[in-house]
């Protein structure tokens, strides 16, 4: 096991050096000065040459790779040119946002996702079966950008049920101040016992996790359905069958549990392409999260943060491809000795 | 965006189950949820192909006195806000879509598979270096890189195609490297080995075309994620650009009407919709049909 584990981590952090390297040559590649950036369009040529000193533009390219990659290791990010404040600050502030917002769309994912599998595989062939394959086939085939316009548009907009943008009322942070732990609106409202920011955020909450929520939530129903499908023709469950088990007490019962290990790390899996996902939903419903902050960095050309983001979404990448990588390998000894 | 997860997950780097050639295994009573997905691409095709005869009007065909107007009876899916009839613009815009989707897929799955019979035959280091290098461009978000190359190259449909082409091709890879690596313990490629044949022609004719019909499924699986990335980069704003009538671009030019005048990204979202169905239907079927664990139906 140590073997396993000391060769998958070489191999995660390799992945990432890589991923350094090639966000280092992406943003050599993106045009404009990043100097002329930071120093305004009317600097001087002195103000613009101290800019490019203090980013070392000045230096050769392996020079400034060595000086990137020690940089991000000491904590520093490089300093955002729109926010002018540090990068790493800025995600601190975003990331969580974004992972309130996955983590809320994932739970609803779990929990349309599974059930819709059991009810599949149960009436297998039948009505309920075939509405479930056509819906999650329906889920993962919508344009996440496209629902999110819908739903804001019809059920905000129109009839006024939910929020149309944000994360919370803004006029709470005066009557109720959120003090801020983890960066979590939900989860710091909740350690404080902040009512009023906690039901607005959940609030807030319901369109964009379900819109985020619509792609897991699908290949979730497809993988459970499919895998108790499996279990059920499996020898146990002839066996459960013969001692007078009915078939939805053999599903729930016995084949569920084997069928969640593969949907535990789908969902680990699912997580990064949805923390992508929920970039574009961020757009439209205004979420104070990664995507808006990246689209904000694409839109005035802010090299330092279009990196930070992509360095922070690949890392978290490869961390969730371990955890699935080790989990497998703790439940599967096979895994071990490959 | 990243590509789409497949509910099986990625594809592990040890050799899958050998899967027979597809007329082989292909099922005698075919799966009627996939047939309708069938039916559908290919009307979604035909339309794609037809468009210039089938379209009530010329793609940009302005007409100011009669923009904006609701769907009618002239217009079926109404105008835009130039007077554009935009069932005509839907119509040219499958030809946008479908051909982003065949670039893409083709593209990276020759440079993909490519790379991965050469690791998958050749193992040891050869393998080592290009299975980390995929790994890198799989972790890398491919939204993200997409923007940078949006950025670089200037917004256009090439662009599209070359950003998802590059995040896209290490899947192919990896796919074809692990059927590679188990056809190369093949008796019959020992044999052809035995008999000298170099490894270049063995590689071509005999690892080659076994190890190509787990990509052929992973295809037509993979068609409705590329034309789903597609319209969000357009969206963006980083694909094609005005004249040119692209769906995920007709959403993101009516997102703002769509309080009064729904019909502008509606209908060109429904259509998004539609083809990327069609594509995981048939993609879905395609691999129960394949997989022989996959009796369900």
């Amino acid at each position: 096991m140590t073997r396993y584990l000391t060769r998958r981590l070489g191999q995660a952090l390799l992945v990432v050096a890589g991923v350094v390297a090639l966000t280092f040559v992406i943003m050599r590649l993106v045009p404009g000065d990043p100097a002329v950036a930071y120093a305004g369009p009317r600097a001087s040529e002195e103000q613009l040459a101290e800019a490019r000193r203090r980013f070392g533009l000045d230096e050769p390219v392996y020079v400034q790779l060595w000086t990137y990659l020690r940089d991000l290791l000491s904590g520093d990010w490089g300093t955002s040119l729109h926010t002018r404040r540090p990068v790493l600050d800025d995600l601190y502030l975003a990331f969580p946002a974004s992972l309130e917002l996955v983590g809320a769309a994932l739970a609803v994912a779990v929990v349309a996702g599974v059930p819709a599998g059991v009810l599949a595989a149960r009436y297998k062939t039948k009505f309920p079966d075939f509405s479930v394959r056509v819906t999650s086939m329906l889920a993962v085939s919508v344009p996440v950008f496209w629902l999110a316009l819908a739903l804001q548009t019809v059920l905000a907009s129109g009839l006024g049920w939910f929020p149309v943008a944000g994360e919370y009322d803004s006029r709470l942070d005066v009557t109720s101040p959120l003090t801020l732990w983890t960066n979590i609106t939900v989860v710091d409202a909740l350690i404080t016992g902040n009512w009023p920011i906690l039901t607005s955020t959940l609030h807030h909450l319901v369109l964009p996790a379900l819109v985020v929520a619509a792609y897991p939530a699908g290949v979730i129903a497809q993988l459970t359905r499919a895998t108790l499908i499996e279990e059920a023709s499996q020898d146990h469950a002839r066996l459960e069958r013969a001692l007078g088990f009915g078939e939805t007490a053999i599903l729930t019962r016995f084949a569920l549990r084997p069928a969640l290990g593969p949907v535990l790390s789908l969902i680990a899996l699912v997580f990064a392409y949805s923390l992508v996902n929920a970039f574009l939903v961020e757009a439209v419903f205004n979420w104070p999260g990664l995507g808006r902050y990246a689209a904000e960095s694409i839109r005035s050309l802010d090299t330092p943060a279009i990196a930070g983001v992509t360095l922070l979404v690949a890392v978290v990448y490869v961390l969730a491809n371990l955890v699935v990588d080790l989990l497998q390998a703790v439940v599967d000894p096979r895994v071990r000795a490959r | 965006m990243s590509r789409p997860i497949s509910p099986r997950s990625a594809p592990p780097e040890p050799g899958p189950p050998e899967q027979a050639p597809l007329r082989r295994t292909l099922p005698r009573v075919p799966d009627r949820f996939a047939v309708a997905g069938v039916v559908l691409l290919a009307l979604i095709t035909l339309a794609a192909l037809l468009a210039p005869w089938l379209a009530p009007y010329p793609e940009d065909h302005l007409d100011p006195v009669n923009a904006l107007r609701p769907p009618s009876a002239e217009h079926w899916l109404g105008t835009d806000e130039v007077g554009r009839d935009v069932l005509s613009r839907i119509l040219y815009g499958a030809q946008t879509s479908l051909l982003i989707a065949a670039a893409v897929l083709g593209a990276s799955s020759v440079v993909g598979v490519t790379l991965g019979v050469v690791a998958g035959y050749a193992g040891g280091w050869l393998r080592d270096v290009i299975m980390r290098i995929t790994d890198v461009f799989l972790a890398f978000p491919a939204l993200l890189l997409s923007v940078a190359l949006a950025v670089v190259l200037h917004p256009s449909v090439a662009t599209v195609i070359v950003a998802i082409a590059v995040t896209w091709w290490p899947w192919y890879t990896r796919l074809a490297a692990s059927t590679a690596a188990s056809v190369a313990t093949r008796p019959y490629v020992d044999a052809a080995r035995c008999l000298g044949v170099p490894a270049p022609l063995i590689v071509l004719r005999h690892v080659l075309p076994n190890s190509l019909t787990p990509v052929l499924v992973q295809l037509s699986l993979d068609a409705g994620g590329v034309i789903l990335t597609a319209a969000a980069l357009s969206y963006l704003g980083l694909g094609a650009q005005d004249p040119t009538a692209e769906w995920g671009l007709m959403v993101q030019l009516g997102q703002s009407r769509f309080t009064t005048n729904w019909w502008l990204a509606a209908f060109p979202g429904l259509a998004i919709l539609l083809t990327a169905f069609a594509c995981n239907v048939l993609g879905e079927g395609l691999r129960n049909a394949l997989d022989p664990r996959r009796t369900v139906r």
